[in-house]
C-alpha cells in the first residue's frame, strides 16, 4: 500500500527492534543452522562493515568474531586507519593482509592497466585512475567513462567500448575475490561463518562482484536501506568519524563515490527512489520528493529495474541440468 | 548498406542468442522490453555499429530512440551516414 506522501521519514525504523531481530536471526543461522563457532568480517573502514562487525559482536560477543584488514595497492590510507579503529573499538581480534602482492602476481593490475593504455596510450603508473557511469538518469543507456589524472592533476577522460570496460572491471574484480578468498581460509581455520556486508541498494542493483563480496554465509544488512544503516551505526555506537563517512568504492585510485561508479543518485537519494519503486509510488511522487522533474523521475525508476534485470545472474548460483532433491541448502 | 536490420538482425542472433529464431527480432521489437540484450549487450552493439558503418556514435546518441530496435537503428545509421 503506498504511503500519503514520501518523505524521508519512510526510512525510519525502530533501531533497537531491528537490532534484537538481527542479533537473534544471527545466532539462528551461525550457531543452530550453519553450526559455526563465529564470525569472520572483513573491515573496509566504511560504513556497512562497521556495522555488520558491531551487530555479530552484539550477537555473539567480541571473542567470536574476526576481523580481517586486506588492503591494497589503490586503497586509500585512511580505510585501513578507519577499520583498525573499528576493530580495537568493538574489542575483536584482527589481522591485516596487504594483499597487492597477490593482486601483482594474479594479474589484476597488469590487466587493468593493458585495458587502460588502449584507452590512454600515454597511461603510467603514476597516473590514478577511476570509473564513473553515465547515461541512465538522463534517459539513454548507461554506459562508463574512465577518467584518469596525471601526477600534475591534469584530468582526462573518454568513453569505454565494451571491451575495455569488462576488462577493467574484470580486472578489479581480483580485489574482491582475493580478499574473499582469504576470508573463506579464515573461516575454515576457525569454524567461523563469513559475513557479507552488502545494503539493501547494493543487494537490490547488484552492486557486488560475483563470488567476490557478494559470496557469503550470511549477510546481516541486505534487507536495510543505507540510511538505515547509518542510523543503526549512530544506535551501536560507531565511532563518530565511522558514522560521517560517505559511501565510496575505495577500488580505484582516484577517490570516487558509489553514486559516481553505478548508482544514479547519492544513497540518500536512491533509497528513497527504491523505497518508493518498491512502495508503487507513482514517479510524480518521487520527483516532488527529490526536487527532479517528472521524467527524471520515471528514468530513475527504469534504471532500478534495468539494473536489476541485467545484474540477476550475479545472485544466481549454480543451476543444475537437472535437481537433485536430496540435498537442500538453508533458505 | 542496403539492409542494415538484417545486417544486425544477423549480429544480434549470432551473438546474443546462439543463433535463435530470427522471429524472434521483428523489426520493431524493443531489444529492452523483450530482454534480448542487457546494459552491457547495448554497449556490445554500439561496437558493432562503430565497426560495421565507420563512424563514432556519440555519448547523447546512446539512447533507446537510437538503439532499441532494428528499425530505430537503420534509421539513425541512415541519419548518421546521409
Amino acid at each position: 500500500m503506498a504511503a500519503a506522501k514520501l518523505t524521508s521519514g519512510v526510512l525510519d525504523i525502530d533501531l533497537r527492534a531491528v537490532t534484537d531481530n538481527i542479533c537473534r536471526r544471527l545466532v539462528d543461522i551461525v550457531v543452530r543452522d550453519q553450526r559455526r563457532r563465529g564470525l569472520v568480517v572483513a573491515l573496509s573502514g566504511g560504513i556497512d562493515s562497521s556495522v555488520c562487525a558491531a551487530l555479530s559482536v552484539r550477537a555473539l560477543g567480541p571473542g567470536k568474531v574476526f576481523g580481517l584488514l586486506l588492503p591494497e595497492k589503490d586503497s586509500s590510507a585512511a580505510s585501513e586507519d578507519l577499520g583498525r579503529r573499528v576493530a580495537e573499538h568493538l574489542g575483536i581480534e584482527h589481522i591485516k593482509q596487504d594483499i597487492a602482492p597477490t593482486l601483482e602476481a594474479i594479474g589484476c593490475y597488469r590487466w587493468r592497466d593493458e585495458a587502460i593504455h588502449t584507452v590512454f596510450p600515454d597511461y603510467r603508473n603514476d597516473w590514478k585512475n577511476k570509473l564513473v557511469i553515465a547515461g541512465g538518469i538522463d534517459g539513454g543507456f548507461n554506459y562508463f567513462k574512465l577518467v584518469v589524472q596525471t601526477p600534475s592533476g591534469t584530468r582526462h577522460e573518454k568513453r569505454l567500448d565494451h571491451k575495455q570496460y569488462m576488462q577493467i572491471v574484470a580486472a578489479t574484480n581480483f580485489k574482491q575475490r582475493i580478499r574473499k578468498t582469504i576470508e573463506y581460509f579464515h573461516a575454515d581455520r576457525l569454524n567461523y561463518a563469513v559475513v557479507g556486508t552488502p545494503n539493501r541498494l547494493e543487494y537490490d542493483q547488484g552492486f557486488f562482484v560475483k563470488n567476490g563480496d557478494g559470496s557469503a554465509d550470511v549477510k546481516p544488512i541486505a534487507h536495510l536501506y543505507k540510511t538505515q544503516v547509518y542510523a543503526l551505526a549512530r544506535y551501536l555506537g560507531l565511532p563518530d568519524v565511522i558514522c560521517n563517512t560517505k559511501p565510496t568504492t575505495d577500488t580505484y585510485s582516484l577517490p570516487q563515490g558509489q553514486d559516481e561508479f553505478y548508482f544514479a543518485l547519492p544513497y540518500q537519494q536512491m533509497d528513497l527512489a527504491l523505497w518508493a519503486h518498491n512502495h508503487g509510488m507513482a514517479a510524480g511522487e518521487l520527483a516532488d520528493c527529490l526536487g527532479v522533474s517528472g521524467e527524471q523521475a520515471n528514468y530513475i525508476y527504469q534504471d532500478i529495474e534495468k539494473k536489476r534485470s541485467t545484474t540477476r545472474y550475479l545472485h544466481s548460483k549454480a543451476v543444475l541440468i537437472e535437481k537433485v532433491n536430496e540435498i537442500s541448502p538453508f533458505a | 548498406m542496403n539492409d542494415i536490420k538484417t545486417q544486425v538482425r544477423k549480429y544480434i542472433l549470432d551473438n546474443f542468442l546462439m543463433g535463435g529464431d530470427p522471429d524472434k527480432i521483428m523489426d520493431s521489437t524493443s531489444f529492452i522490453e523483450k530482454g534480448v540484450i542487457d546494459s552491457t549487450g547495448i554497449l556490445e552493439l554500439v561496437s558493432f555499429i562503430q565497426e560495421t558503418y565507420k563512424f563514432h556514435v556519440e555519448d547523447v546518441e546512446m539512447t533507446p530512440e537510437n538503439l532499441d530496435s532494428l528499425e530505430k537503428i537503420e534509421k539513425y545509421v541512415r541519419g548518421k551516414l546521409a
